[in-house]
């Protein structure tokens, strides 16, 4: 940053220190940020990894034991240490305050105190990476996670401890949003990224102290012996399952309602359009979160539980569906007779339209439950949540990151390799992944080391797809951090957005509004070519 | 039916599969409709309303009940169909018919064992009669397992603390896969098996043979063929090369050392007690997931074994 450049939030304070004692909601978004990145970065190289040892059948890369702790720590890593904190907590903090036209957080104290429980969780992960991994899978299901001899406690710690940090970031945003909102700003003038984070608050507040509890149950089970859930002391291993998913099944929408949030503000945005049906895509995320608690037995049809139970989590299944589908259809309908502006974050909802579409329609053959039953922990499910995750939420996490950027630190980034590197990623993907939908109906079961030679050809191209979209983030990396010291200076709208946030300054100032700003109108006021300000 | 979707399902080869696949084809052909409707109107309105210039959307409808009525509406009544359809299914998938035959299958890392009313045993191979129902008691002695069967569509965890059940009937005689689908540790991959569909007489014919198996043979012979039916080569070599467990050339009579340090010289009864109580005595360098075979090895089978492993020198 140049001298010149007006005092913003990055630079009228310096050093390490005023970093990492920082209350300010901007600079723990970009701590949040950092840290996220990075382990997007570690979760990538172990898929990677992983994608290089399933080209060819045998296990000859790895071993069996090398191979399981790599899915295990791909998945955990991401899980908890990258998609769970990714929009909340890094994009959720920064743009949260600027669109209700607060100065902060409710809490800014905590927020810090936040991140900090993130990363001690997160060194307890890393703990266990390097004492020996684990190899349990991310779901650490009992008896096995009980009795393999791998750096299991650890790893369970860490995700425990982690899961506070989660709660207080939730809390914190409930507060904020009840009691910060600008003088004016009434519940439906909220943009549709603060229902979206708020159905979150809610969640990551009521579920996850049941994976709290769970794990702790867990580590005192390995550790001092208490038979719960291993059979061999007594206990059930099927209770372990149904405490596990009470919480990860919520937890899938932890992920996607803060990127359903952003796809609302980027489509709205670049199409310079009202968003269309905003109370029923409100609503459709407090239905979500609600319902969300009620199905998590539909991860269970063959476990053994009661043919009961599992026909009312089915049918309770097809409800959260429901308002993703509505959600879907008014984001279409707000691009009807829009003025779309096809930049980099538009792109990635585009992207997000298509790929998270294929991710809920396959989740309706999984919840149906015969033909559950015959695609349960294939590669059909592999390829189905990555499609929601990968495919919702990850898009939504590019858009926002592309829509906020100069926002966030005042430059552009190359919109011609932003736009390669959408392709590249966009392409690879579905190599990846569309293949193992049909691996899956052929029966390619997950979690292997080594398969049968009939499954090579479609596991091969997923291999040169995994590699296609590597390279798409690697460039991305590059861009952005290019941008950081050679991109073009950003005004303060470049997308002639109408939320608060574009109204102050690119990168803005540490207190954000010089005034409280009063807010007497919708938020997506655009202007019409036939209307009256035309 | 289209026959570009049936060609990637691996063949249907009992009596609910193509029921299964009737819901998979339905479900998946409503599916492209609602993708075609999401995806094609969302390509058509980037062409057609692209920003060319700074120009204004040219329309700020913002809503419209009835719109938002009909795509609720819809998408509910075709989930409803798909539960109920799905849930009819899943009923018959766990509903066992009252003359099934009965076969008792106990997984443990990493193999499966079969157990016939008639005292016929294996390990990885079920053999049973075509155009009967099979029903399959099962049960794990260590962790969760799953039980697959791509090609019937049928899937059950296979659980160490209580009995769960699935069932078949085939429709065609042939090979088929058997997949461990619940991750179980190092040989998940490996944990593979096979069901020869037969037609009845030769099914009886085999059963009534494994019943009596070993007899006429001598001790040695009769231990060879349990080394690999009963899945000991899938961890013990019998070439001195290194696998999960030690190799068994030249170990009868050798010096053993122990995890505890102790060491231990390889008898007859080191290697009973080894087959019958293995986490006793772990062999150095070795993890304890030898498998116990207590209730899966008769007495005759477990003489024959030692009389085997007594011959590779
Ligand atoms: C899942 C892999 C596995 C299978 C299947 C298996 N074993 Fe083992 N076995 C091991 C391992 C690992 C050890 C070494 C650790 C120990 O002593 O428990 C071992 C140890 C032994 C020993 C002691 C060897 C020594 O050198 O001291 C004997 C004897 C033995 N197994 C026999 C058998 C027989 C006979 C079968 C088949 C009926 C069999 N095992 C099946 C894994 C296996
Ligand atoms: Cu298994």
């Amino acid at each position: 940053m140049s001298d010149t450049a007006p005092k913003n939030y990055l630079n009228e304070q310096k050093g390490i220190k005023s970093w990492l004692l920082t209350h300010d909601h901007k600079r723990i978004g970009l701590l949040y940020l950092y840290s996220i990145m990075t382990f997007f970065l570690v979760g990538g190289v172990f898929a990677v990894m992983m994608r290089l040892e399933l080209w060819t059948p045998p296990s000859d890369l790895f071993s069996p034991d090398t191979y399981n702790q790599l899915f295990t720590l791909h998945g955990a890593v991401m899980i908890f240490l990258f998609i769970i904190p990714s929009i909340p907590a890094a994009l959720g903090n920064f743009v949260l305050p600027l669109h209700i036209g607060a100065k902060d957080v409710a809490f800014p104290r905590l927020n810090l105190a936040s991140w900090y429980i993130f990363i001690i969780g997160a060194l307890f992960a890393v703990y266990s990476l390097v004492s020996g991994g684990v190899d349990t899978g991310w779901t650490f299901y009992t008896p096995y996670s009980v009795t393999t001899s791998t750096a299991v406690v650890p790893m369970v710690f860490g995700a425990f401890v982690m899961g506070f940090s989660s709660i207080f970031t939730g809390l914190n945003f409930i507060v904020t949003i009840h009691k910060l909102r600008a003088p004016g700003m009434t519940w439906f003038r909220m943009p549709l990224f603060v229902w979206g984070l708020y159905a979150t608050a809610i969640i990551q507040v009521l579920a996850t102290p049941v994976l709290g509890i769970t794990l702790a149950l867990l580590i005192m089970e390995r550790v001092v012996g208490i038979g719960i859930f291993d059979p061999a002391m007594g206990g059930d291993p099927v209770l372990y399952q149904h405490f596990f998913w009470f919480y990860s099944h919520p937890a899938v929408y932890i992920m996607i309602l803060p990127g359903m949030g952003i796809i609302s503000e980027v489509i709205s945005a670049l199409s310079h359009k009202k968003i269309f049906g905003y109370k029923a895509i409100a609503f459709s995320s407090l239905g979500i979160a609600l319902t969300s608690f009620l199905v998590w037995g539909h991860h269970m049809f063959i476990s053994g539980q009661s043919e009961l139970a599992a026909m009312v989590f089915s049918f309770l299944t097809f409800f959260v569906g429901i308002p993703s589908g509505i959600k879907m259809f008014n984001w279409v309908a707000t691009l009807y007779k829009g003025s779309i502006d096809l930049r980099a974050p538009m792109l990635y909802a585009l992207a997000f339209l298509f790929l998270f579409s294929i991710g809920g329609l396959t989740g309706i053959f999984l919840g149906a439950m015969s033909v559950d039953v015959f695609l349960h922990d294939t590669y059909f499910i592999v390829a189905h949540f990555h499609y929601v995750m990968v495919g919702g939420t990850v898009m939504a996490l590019l858009a926002g990151l592309h829509y906020w950027w100069p926002k966030m630190f005042g430059r552009m980034y190359s919109e011609g390799m932003a736009r390669v590197s959408a392709l590249l990623i966009f392409v690879g993907f579905n190599m990846t992944f569309f293949t193992q939908f049909m691996l899956g109906i052929q029966g390619m079961p997950r979690r292997y080391a080594s398969y049968p030679e009939q499954f090579a050809p479609l596991h091969g191209y997923s291999s040169v797809g995994s590699l296609i979209m590597a390279a798409g983030f690697i460039l991305m990396g590059f861009y952005l951090f290019y941008s950081l010291f050679k991109g073009a200076r950003a005004d303060k709208n470049p997308w002639g957005a109408t939320t608060l946030e574009w109204s102050i300054a690119s990168p803005p100032p540490s207190g954000n509004f010089d005034n409280v700003p009063t807010i007497d109108s919708d938020p997506y006021e655009y202007k019409t070519a036939a209307g009256p300000n035309g | 039916m289209d026959s570009s979707l049936t060609n990637i399902f691996p063949s249907s080869s009992s009596t609910i599969a193509s029921d299964v696949d009737a819901l998979f084809n339905f479900i998946f052909y409503a599916s492209a409709v609602f993708f075609s409707i999401v995806v094609g109107l969302s390509i058509l309105f980037v062409i057609r309303y692209r920003r060319r210039g700074d120009e204004p959307a040219t329309s700020q409808v913002a809503h419209n009940n009835l719109l938002e009525i009909v795509w609720t509406v819809i998408p509910t009544i075709l989930v409803l169909i798909v539960f109920f359809w799905g849930f009819k299914d899943y009923v018959r998938l766990y509903v066992v018919p009252h003359d099934a035959l009965e076969i008792k299958v106990t997984a443990q890392k990493w193999f499966w064992s079969f157990d016939y009313a008639e005292g016929a045993s294996s390990v990885n191979e079920l053999v049973v009669p075509v155009g009967h129902p099979i029903k399959l008691l099962m049960s794990s002695k260590d962790v969760i397992h799953s039980f697959a069967v791509p090609q019937f569509r049928i899937k059950m965890d296979v659980l160490p603390n209580r009995y769960t059940v699935a069932w078949f009937e085939a429709v065609d005689t042939g090979s088929y896969n058997i997949f461990c689908t619940e991750y179980c540790g190092k040989g998940h991959s490996e944990m593979l098996g096979t069901i020869r569909v037969l037609p009845a007489e030769e099914s009886a014919a085999w059963i009534e043979a494994n019943s009596n198996m070993g007899k006429g043979l001598s001790l040695e012979e009769f231990g060879a063929m349990l080394y690999k039916k009963k899945a000991c080569v899938t961890c013990h070599s019998i070439d001195g090369s290194k696998n999960t467990g030690p190799t068994f050339k030249g170990t009868f009579g050798s010096q053993e050392k122990l995890k505890d340090g102790s060491s231990v010289i390889v008898d007859e009864n080191y290697i009973r007690e080894s087959l019958l109580n293995p986490k006793a005595k772990v062999v150095e360098g070795y993890e304890p997931v030898m498998p116990t075979y207590q209730g899966i090895l008769k007495d005759r089978q477990v003489d024959a074994l030692i009389e085997y492993i007594k011959t590779l020198k």
